[in-house]
């Protein structure tokens, strides 16, 4: 311990302080600032890089979440198009069927209609050609009849009873 | 013939025992060295029958790798990188030597050649003596008292040592790697470039696990700037301090007193209310309890700091030293398989050393993140849950 006392060099102590200090000084400034601000940056950018590429991730997981929705949802709206088509067809063909049927019914109806009032007619018709031969049977008949007087009244009272009948 | 270097050897295990847990490991190998030195020495000395002549030849050795790992230990006024004993030429360079007595006296260390010569600067005489400077007169006489310290006064010595210059170095070369980093940061849109990103990763271990878990993510921005530059300063020194260029500046107890210095002029003028509190009145415990805390955890608050210095310096120094004296055993031993076998643990002790390096630096500056730590600690959950 003496030895080291008597040893101590007290320029060496001073020289070394004072070179450790400005080296302290020097390097402060010039290296440990900017090495570490460098360094401090690119840990930040690469922690910005990875936080955004995470961001990226998730936004991509997202638009794909988001396309996948948007097929699920067109898939299903196509679905509801076709089923609605579907029925549009079903209830266009039933009402056609309908109105179809409803036609065909009313031409029956319209034929029977027609076919009653032309038989109703030709009945008529037939009646009157039948009245109208019956007077000309009857008028050559009466003719004929009518010269023998007792036959003309049973005549016209057997006519007019035949006539009630129908 | 081994005594005396064993003596030496035991000078690190001292410093060892002084630190923490983390050096176990270097003086559990150190023991086992001695061990296998005794063990292998007694085997050589019966192999060779050596000439006394030889023998104290061998004394000679060990009393110069001695001298020599003390001398590297010490700061010294010259840079010198190698040295020819028989020409007596050194090979280095010689730095400043600045004086303040009577004014300030600026000369170059080559005056001293070496500690042989008298330095006559601004009509005053300079003498080297153990490494130290010392005020003569024109014949460089020193007056020495009874236990061999010289009496001479001792000028105010701010000269450019070695350790000085090897930290003026290292700290430039710190500040152009980092500052370097830092401009790549902006030229390459926030990606580093070059060897500077090598310790990219270090400044981010540095932060995230060190500061940020020791003091808190409020605080820590404050202290980040001093724990990174405590980490490369401690570190590159230390590793330089390996290097065959012969520095040992975290090696001086001159340098870690300073550092841990820093550290402790840091936590206590940033210390908030509570880290006070906590000293001089510790909360949630009984009063008698709280006048014995008192002093003990103001003297902590030296300690602390204090406990940085010396480990710091005694790890480095106990490193130097083993790694010195192995080498230095190569040349004792003149035989293959002592020799082989201390450049086999040299190489095995300066790949711990390399380890310990980085450690030394790493606990220095976790511990100061510490002690910051204890400065800013806010304890209302604390106090919550009493």
């Amino acid at each position: 311990m003496e030895k080291l006392i008597e040893q101590f060099s007290f320029g060496l102590f001073i020289w070394q302080s004072l070179i450790f200090v400005l080296l302290l000084i020097l390097l402060k400034k010039f290296a440990w600032k900017p090495i570490l601000n460098a360094v401090n940056e690119r840990e930040e950018g690469i922690k910005n890089a990875l936080a955004a590429a995470e961001e990226a991730r998730k936004e991509m997981q997202n638009l794909q979440a988001d396309n996948e929705r948007i097929l699920k949802e067109a898939r299903a709206q196509r679905e509801t198009i076709l089923k609605e088509a579907r029925e549009l067809k079903n209830t266009i063909i039933a009402e056609a069927k309908e109105q179809a049927k409803e036609q065909a019914d009313m031409l029956v109806v319209q034929a029977q209609q027609s076919i009653l009032a032309e038989k109703q007619a030709a009945v008529a018709e037939i009646k009157k050609q039948v009245s109208e031969l019956s007077i000309q049977i009857a008028k050559k008949v009466v003719a004929n009849e009518l010269s023998i007087k007792g036959n003309q009244e049973q005549l016209i009272e057997n006519l007019l009873k035949e006539s009630n009948i129908n | 013939m081994f005594f005396v270097f064993n003596k030496k050897l035991t000078f690190a295990p001292i410093l060892i025992r002084l630190t923490e847990n983390q050096r176990f490991m270097i003086h559990q190998s150190m023991r086992r060295t001695l061990t296998l030195l005794l063990l292998t020495l007694g085997w050589v000395s019966y192999a060779q029958h050596e000439p006394l002549a030889q023998d104290e030849a061998g004394g000679d050795l060990k009393a110069k790798i001695k001298a020599d790992i003390q001398h590297h230990l010490q700061d010294s006024y010259d840079f010198t990188l190698l040295s020819d004993e028989e020409t007596n030429i050194h090979y280095g360079f010689s730095l400043p030597v600045i004086l303040w007595n009577d004014g300030l006296k600026i000369f170059s260390s080559s005056k001293f050649h070496h500690g042989e010569e008298v330095a006559e600067a601004g009509g005053n005489y300079f003498m080297l003596y153990h490494n130290k400077i010392y005020k003569t007169d024109a014949e460089g006489t020193l007056n020495f008292d009874e236990n061999h310290h010289p009496t001479n006064t001792k000028p105010l010595d701010f000269s450019i040592t070695k350790s000085v210059f090897s930290t003026l170095v290292v700290s430039l070369l710190i500040f152009l790697l980092f500052s370097s980093l830092a401009k790549s940061y902006v030229k390459n849109g926030g990606i580093g470039k070059g060897i500077g990103r090598f310790f990219e990763p270090i400044v981010l271990y540095i932060r995230d696990e060190i500061a940020i878990p020791n003091i808190g993510e409020k605080h820590y921005k404050k202290y980040l700037g001093y724990l990174l530059t405590v980490f490369f300063f401690i570190w590159f020194l230390n590793m330089f301090g390996l290097t065959p260029l012969g520095i040992n500046v975290t090696g001086n107890i001159a340098v870690t007193f300073a550092l841990s210095l820093i550290t402790f002029l840091i936590t206590n003028l940033t210390a908030n209310k509570n880290y006070w509190k906590h000293i001089f009145w510790m909360p949630g415990v009984p009063m008698p309890m709280k006048i014995i805390l008192a002093p003990i955890e103001l003297l902590g608050v030296f300690i602390k700091p204090f406990a940085l210095m010396i480990r710091l310096f005694a790890n480095i120094s106990a490193g130097h030293i083993v790694l010195m004296s192995l080498i230095g055993l190569m040349f004792v031993f003149k035989t293959w398989l002592g020799s082989s076998l201390s450049f086999m643990l040299a190489f095995a002790i300066s790949l711990i050393e390399v380890l310990v390096a980085l450690l030394q630096a790493y606990i220095f500056t976790m511990l100061s993140a510490l002690y910051f730590g204890f400065a800013v600690e806010e304890h209302e959950h604390e106090e919550a849950h009493h």
